[in-house]
């Protein structure tokens, strides 16, 4: 007796254009046409939207300019002072996974960031980036990062490898965070869809949860999208400012 | 005891997980209303980090979820 598969069977990479370089698969798959969509929209809304350039904004120039005060606000809060060069990095992070979750959402639509390889490489980028940051603004000073100031001797045998520990442990963190809440959402959907599906009349219970998972699945992919941005800032000013 | 049966009670043991993060969410947004309550005033300063704690509090519970859904589907 073998467990349906077909709440996961949503999350399979279906190739759209197959191309082949040699033996390397670059197949045009769906995952990459989501992230096209999502590139071109957010293009289009920076570009477009403040083609004009009025003092009073319009509706669009307010959104695009409301996107980038948001983050510069949370770049210059969170990140500390000095970490202005970094604000397109974190602009470019926080709307791409936007996005991409809120693309998800459309119905027979796909989500990139259900898919742990996409998130993983989110998190590498930003954890290589911000140690290589560290590391060449601090020198050897860098490992600083894991002595914390006014403990004793005896506590540090203890307490290095935790820092240690929880200091590698962030791009694991950072990626399955946003590939578990995406996972977990769109399985939720598909479950209670099969519910649905499969009782009849009865199906006005299931749909009713779907509507309320749909809100919530709404508020979790900007909640997502916002966490992953704030805890980069984090992770920045604590390689900037090593505490 | 066939795969199956122990893939179903693995699933059902691992979201006891969510627990702790329902009880982690009650005491974030506890902590919220009660400093909201006390001090009007510092509801702009305070509500971004209800947010980001809810969100972590939701992921480690989610971390269970997705384990769960792995020894479903997966395995």
């Amino acid at each position: 007796m073998a467990i349906e598969l077909q709440p996961l069977e949503q999350f399979t990479i279906e190739r759209l254009v197959p191309l082949h370089i040699g033996r390397l698969d670059v197949s045009f798959t769906n995952s990459a046409l989501l992230m096209t969509i999502a590139v071109v929209l957010i293009t289009a809304l920076l570009v477009l939207g403040t083609r004009k350039a009025a003092l009073v904004p319009g509706r669009w120039q307010s959104v695009t300019e409301m996107a980038y005060e948001f983050v510069a606000n949370m770049v210059d809060t969170n990140a500390g002072h000095g970490a202005r060069d970094f604000f397109p990095f974190v602009f470019t992070l926080f709307m791409f996974i936007l996005f991409s979750n809120l693309l998800g959402l459309v119905p027979y639509s796909f989500t990139i960031t259900s898919h742990i390889i996409v998130t993983f490489a989110l998190a590498a980028v930003v954890f290589i980036g911000v140690t290589i940051v560290g590391i060449v603004r601090h020198g050897f000073h860098f490992l600083r990062l894991f002595v914390p100031e006014g403990v004793p001797v005896a506590l540090l045998v203890l307490l290095v490898p935790i820092e240690l520990l929880s200091y590698f442990i962030r791009p694991f963190t950072l990626s399955i965070r946003l590939f578990a809440n995406m996972l977990a959402g769109h399985t939720m959907l598909a479950i209670f869809g099969g519910f649905a599906a499969s009782v009849g009349l009865f199906a006005i219970f299931p749909l009713g949860i779907n509507v309320l998972l749909v809100g919530l699945e709404l508020l979790v992919a900007v909640l997502q999208a916002y966490v992953f941005a704030i805890l980069t800032c984090l992770y920045l000013r604590d390689a900037l400012h090593l505490h | 005891m066939d795969l199956a049966s122990a893939k179903m009670i693995g699933a059902g043991l691992a979201c006891i997980a969510l627990v702790g993060a329902g009880i982690g969410i009650g005491n974030v947004f506890s902590a919220l209303i009660n400093s909201v309550a006390r001090n009007p005033a510092s509801q702009g300063l305070v509500q971004p980090f209800a947010f980001l704690g809810f969100a972590l509090a939701e992921a480690t519970g989610l971390f269970g979820l997705a384990i769960a859904f792995l020894i479903l589907f997966v395995f």
